[in-house]
């Protein structure tokens, strides 16, 4: 058992809460350095899908956990971020400025979407985004000139002080770094004015407008940091795909990156990450195992979205903080060994609160 | 000219049934039903079995297919949905999208059927009707038609019927409904019977045009714009923004260059959502404090 005393604001607002944070972390952090050094390219290729992914998954939390706006369209963020990227490389523009660049284009989009969003909200705004995603998937096929159609466009190796960094190795610690700097981002943007905004608005948009906060200002803020962090994760997706193509980025991943944070676990950080190895792992054990089951189920194509639905299904039924809330509470039980009670995280009681008299 | 019209309206008029088959769901429990189109999928599979696997004469199947959809609907409802009333909208269009997707892969487990495209052996297939230079197939006649029945009867349902009238009233306000006596649970279940059952229909007219497989349900996301053209929430909205939807993807395909259809529903609804938020008959009502 530890008790946190704290005596000043600097020790609530510290990252690294305890001792025990900055072992783990840093443990964590060890084996993601030495692992290039232990591990083959599979392995590493992996590990590298699993950050992008997180990535993006962190920008979708940003907004949907943290502000409280739906977006089914986030695939579209993803697809200009990676095709961006793409093309500035392509044209000799340095590895980091192009991931510079996808993230600030991406943005300037998503606070184009994010200004009509502002008008609308629940359902409306769930549709509107699906829209838009749809009208950027269609605007890759058609612009045969910029982004090669649907024939794909064909992505350079990233290049940095003219060393062409290609291969698993690099781009794992390219991709490494940018997790890294983007969770330490979000981590300080969510102690700061401006995540408080956002939470505050999520759990309560009038309280939050009596507050002081201005709603539009500040979802429109969370749209273009959600967009360009989703920019950056499609800038790193398109040195790893290293082929890009518009079915990439069509609603069904849009999907995905919400089934991400939602099983990872719905506002947490640690919830983008763990929903992305969910994501990721998935289908490789579906095809490790699937001769283990009968021919008719394991052969069908339809087995990985039927997983991803029953899983989503179970995680929404029985446990709605997802795989983040599941670890805390098996943690707490440990932290409080012999007095935990069953019911101590349980969410409250809550009854049908009418979106439409908002 | 006058053709493309007639065949924008029978697509519309799919659209416009699932439109109200979600509209229905979200007026009266303020849910989203995001697998609507997977529903429309399943009873469109279901009737495929029914015929193929235990060969049931088709007027048979259909009518067992709707029953049996209504109450699996309202089976659902009492197992999935009525765990997470309350929470916010984003849980449960989340659940309904993990189950479309369950339903989805599903169906693709079951032996032949599943992974192929079917034919819906109806009656009336490939029956072509010719006024003069006008060509029209009798299943888009029957799609019309079939949409003008069931508005009919959901507009008797919730203009003169006891049960109709209590829908109404939960929509309002469901506790106060709920004080004055009307079971809200059992409406709930009521009502989602009811939407599967008429997404088993627009399936059921469906599928002599696309066939019915796995996939069919993502016709259904042309449907949320035609709903939110209407203005979700609105039954007679439904139904206009499906016809304009169907119009306007019939009339995009005939006109505009190749592509600009499938995304002309999308490029309407944001204009629709920029001009009036709230839809075209979409009810505006303010926060009272």
């Amino acid at each position: 058992m530890r008790f946190l005393f704290k005596t000043s604001y600097e020790a609530d607002i510290r990252l690294a809460k305890h001792a025990g944070h900055v072992f783990w972390y840093g443990l964590l952090m060890a084996v993601l350095v030495a692992a290039p050094f232990t591990l083959g390219a599979y392995w590493l290729t992996q590990m590298s899908m699993v950050m992008i992914y997180a990535i993006a998954g962190l920008g979708l939390m940003l907004l949907s956990g943290y502000t409280g706006l739906m977006s089914v369209g986030h695939a579209a963020f993803l697809g200009v971020g990676a095709y961006t990227q793409a093309l500035l490389v392509g044209a000799g523009v340095p590895f980091p400025l192009a991931l510079l660049a996808a993230a600030l284009v991406s943005g300037a989009v998503g606070v184009v979407v994010g200004l009509p969003a502002l008008r609308v909200k629940g359902i409306y705004l769930a549709i509107a985004t699906l829209a838009f995603g749809f009208i950027v998937e269609e605007i890759l096929v058609r612009w045969e000139s910029v982004t090669g159609g649907n024939g794909g466009l064909p992505v350079d190796t990233p290049s940095l002080f003219g060393m062409r960094l290609s291969g698993a190795v690099p781009l794992y610690w390219i991709v490494l770094v940018v997790t890294v700097l983007v969770t330490l981002l979000l981590l300080n943007l969510l102690r700061s004015g401006t995540g408080r905004a956002f939470i505050a608005i999520r759990d309560s948009e009038i309280s939050a407008q009596s507050m002081g906060i201005g709603l539009a200002r500040y979802k429109t803020m969370s749209f273009a940091l959600s967009a360009a962090i989703v920019g950056i994760a499609g800038g790193l997706y398109a040195h790893q795909m290293r082929y890009l193509s518009p079915e990439q980025f069509g609603v069904l991943v849009s999907i995905d990156l919400l089934i991400l944070i939602v099983i990872g676990g719905l506002g947490s950080l640690h919830g983008a990450f763990f929903g992305a190895i969910f994501l990721i792992a998935t289908p490789q054990l579906i095809s490790a195992y699937k001769a283990w089951l009968p021919a008719a189920i394991g052969q069908a194509p339809g087995i990985l979205t039927f997983v991803y639905g029953a899983v989503l299904v179970a995680v929404i039924l029985f446990e709605p903080e997802g795989i983040y809330g599941r670890w805390r509470k098996i943690r707490t039980y440990f932290e409080l060994f012999p007095i935990y009670r069953k019911g101590m995280l349980r969410r409250e009681r809550t009854f049908q609160k009418s979106e439409r008299l908002k | 000219m006058l053709q493309v019209v007639l065949s924008g309206l029978a697509l519309g008029c799919i659209y416009a049934l699932i439109a109200l088959g979600f509209t229905l769901v979200y007026k009266a429990t303020e849910t989203v039903n995001f697998a609507q189109g997977d529903f429309m999928m399943l009873g469109a599979m279901v009737t495929v079995v029914l015929t193929v696997w235990l060969d049931f004469p088709i007027w048979a199947a259909v009518i067992l297919a709707v029953v049996g959809m209504t109450g699996f609907g309202a089976l659902l409802e009492r197992l999935a949905i009525r765990p997470v009333l309350g929470q916010p909208q984003f849980t449960v269009i989340m659940l309904t999208i993990g189950l479309g997707y369950i339903l989805r892969g599903g169906v693709t487990m079951l032996p032949t059927i599943g992974t192929r495209t079917n034919v819906v052996a109806m009656p009336y297939q490939g029956q072509v009707w010719t006024f003069g230079s006008v060509a029209i197939s009798v299943e888009q006649v029957m799609i019309v038609v079939m949409t003008l029945l069931l508005c009919g009867a959901l507009f008797v349902l919730f203009r003169f019927t006891k049960l109709g009238i209590a829908m109404q009233a939960t929509s309002q306000n469901q506790i106060a409904a709920y004080y004055m006596g009307i079971p809200v649970k059992r409406l709930n279940a009521i009502v989602w019977g009811l939407s599967i059952g008429m997404a088993t229909i627009a399936g059921i007219l469906l599928a002599p045009i696309t066939f019915a497989h796995a996939n069919m349900g993502f016709i259904a996301l042309k449907a949320f714009p035609a709903a939110i053209i209407g203005g979700f929430g609105s039954l007679p909205g439904a139904v206009l923004g499906g016809l304009i939807i169907g119009l306007v993807e019939a009339l995009a395909g005939f006109y505009l260059p190749e592509g600009y259809k499938d995304v002309a529903p999308y490029v309407v609804v944001l204009i629709v959502l920029v001009v009036r938020p709230t839809g075209i008959l979409g009810e505006r009502l303010g926060k009272k404090v």
